[in-house]
């Protein structure tokens, strides 16, 4: 889809899940998606999966990147991906993972139905084509 | 997971929150069978309390929506909010941070945030925002609040879709009247001094209540029927109405981040409710909204209309390029393009 500036921007949740306050890649992420003109609904600090599938599903964002640092992705990712299945907003929500995450589990949370996973070091267009390119048509 | 406009419709009346979100984005993107959907929820509007809160920047407006949904929620009522952030002239892009305020609302679907970008369209926002509202209203919500920072007509637009509209002023910095200078007095039907806690609050509270005293002995004169020179035993249409008081702007003061005073704003709040009922305000005030509503439409597809008839002439900058280089000028211009859209209505 084109990103047209008149019509619509796609929207992103750039999410903090659980006990991780290292919020310092979230904000330059939200920052750099606002610049590549995107709408961003920044969630804050130590956010439930709860509360994170109650402002995806509200905000109807296209896209849902969660920053873990902590280690816990694969505890809290699955939770989030429930939540938004539970309301029907899986399908059409395209889920980003950024953080320090094993090959491993990156396999197994793509699988699950994480788009990418955005290790440390990743340049900030890779990740803005990355969305550009992959926002869910709707 | 693509909805139709019928399913959208369908989930918005059945209670169904994706399909809410799902339609207040196709409100706010001009989608295609937008029309449709708040055309279809238009009979199911108008049970729902709209309140609006503007204030400038930092004043605390999210902190406050954040402890008056809360307050509603123990009450046993379902909230709705609209919160409008700006967004980038140049790119478009956004940071809609009102959100990462609602620390007491999260995880309760009963509460429905709703960010919105004040992006582009002009004029449009105030009808997207309008329309938002009526989707909330015919979800069920029985409070449906919007949030709005003060700055401009634009917004003084905004919250003109609600029925009490709340100005909040922080204390201290003359900045204030600067503000409610620029028309902002007209529009509060409460003012709220958040902060309150903060040195010199009492100061702009008094400085808010002579405002309101001296800006009342102006607004009052609402008749103007007499010394018109008619004889004395003539009936004035006005005359027979019951006397009502007319409200009277209170100046109310809180802390948000405690929740002081939360409770009685609610219930100033409340009490305008009320006083818009019995006064048949409200009555009034929906009226006027809807025409201005109806007007905007008009306009806006007309202008529509111009811009394809634009288009099919080869475009505005073609056009300016015929004036620069003096073959013709503005006014004609216009005249052509107009003339054939003035025939037509003239023949039905």
């Amino acid at each position: 889809m084109s990103a047209n500036q008149e019509g619509r921007s796609i929207r992103c949740l750039v999410a903090k899940v659980g006990l991780d306050g290292h919020d310092r890649g979230a904000h330059v992420i939200a920052r750099a998606f606002r610049d590549a003109g995107f709408e961003v609904i920044y969630s804050g600090l130590h956010k439930a999966p709860d509360e994170i599938v109650q402002a995806a599903v509200q905000e109807d964002v296209d896209v849902v990147g969660i920053s873990i640092l902590s280690g816990a992705h694969n505890t809290l990712v699955p939770k989030v991906i429930e939540g938004l299945k539970e309301y029907g907003a899986f399908e059409d929500t395209l889920i980003l993972v950024g953080g320090v995450v094993p090959d491993d589990d990156k396999r197994e949370l793509k699988e699950m139905g994480v788009a990418e996973v955005f290790g440390p070091g990743t340049p900030m267009e890779e990740t803005i084509e990355f969305v550009r390119e992959n926002a869910p048509e709707r | 997971m693509t909805l139709s406009t019928d399913e959208i419709l369908e989930g918005v009346l059945d209670g169904d929150h994706r399909a809410l979100a799902r339609a207040i984005t196709k409100i706010e993107n001009r989608e295609d069978g937008y029309r449709d959907v708040v055309a279809g929820l238009y009979e199911h509007t108008g049970s729902a309390d709209v309140i609006g809160i503007t204030g400038s920047p930092g004043a605390g407006k999210s902190t406050l929506v954040d402890k008056m949904a809360s307050t509603y929620r123990d009450q046993g009522l379902t909230v709705g909010i609209v919160a409008i952030d700006p967004s980038s002239p140049y790119t478009g892009g956004a940071v809609l941070g009102d959100r990462i305020r609602m620390a007491s609302n999260v995880g309760d679907m009963d509460v429905f945030f709703r960010s919105m970008s004040a992006r582009g369209s002009l004029g449009g926002l105030s009808t997207a925002t309008a329309d938002a509202v009526k989707a909330l209203d015919a979800f069920g919500k029985d409070k449906v609040i919007i949030e709005t920072v003060g700055a401009g007509q634009n917004e003084i637009d905004i919250v003109r879709a609600a029925d009490t509209v709340a100005v909040l002023v922080p204390p201290g910095s003359g900045d204030n009247v600067q503000m409610l200078k620029a028309g902002i007095l007209e529009i509060a039907d409460v003012f709220v001094v958040n902060k309150a806690d903060v040195d010199g609050a009492d100061r702009t509270v008094q400085e808010l209540k002579e405002m309101v005293h001296m800006g009342d002995g102006h607004v009052s004169v609402s008749g103007g029927h007499h010394g018109m020179g008619v004889e004395a035993d003539v009936d004035m249409p006005g005359d027979d109405e019951p006397e009502h008081e007319p409200w009277e702007t209170p100046v109310l003061e809180t802390v948000a981040t405690t929740g002081e005073g939360v409770d009685a704003f609610l219930s100033t709040l409340a009490e305008h409710a009320d006083w818009l009922a019995d006064t048949g305000q409200l009555a009034a005030k929906r009226r006027m909204r809807t025409a201005e509503e109806i007007r905007t439409l008009l306009r806006n597809d007309a202008a529509s209309i111009v811009e394809a008839e634009i288009a099919e002439r080869g475009g505005v900058e073609e056009m300016a390029e015929r004036v620069l280089a003096g073959d013709t000028d503005p006014y004609t211009i216009a005249d052509d393009v107009l003339a054939p859209m003035q025939d037509a209505i003239r023949e039905t």
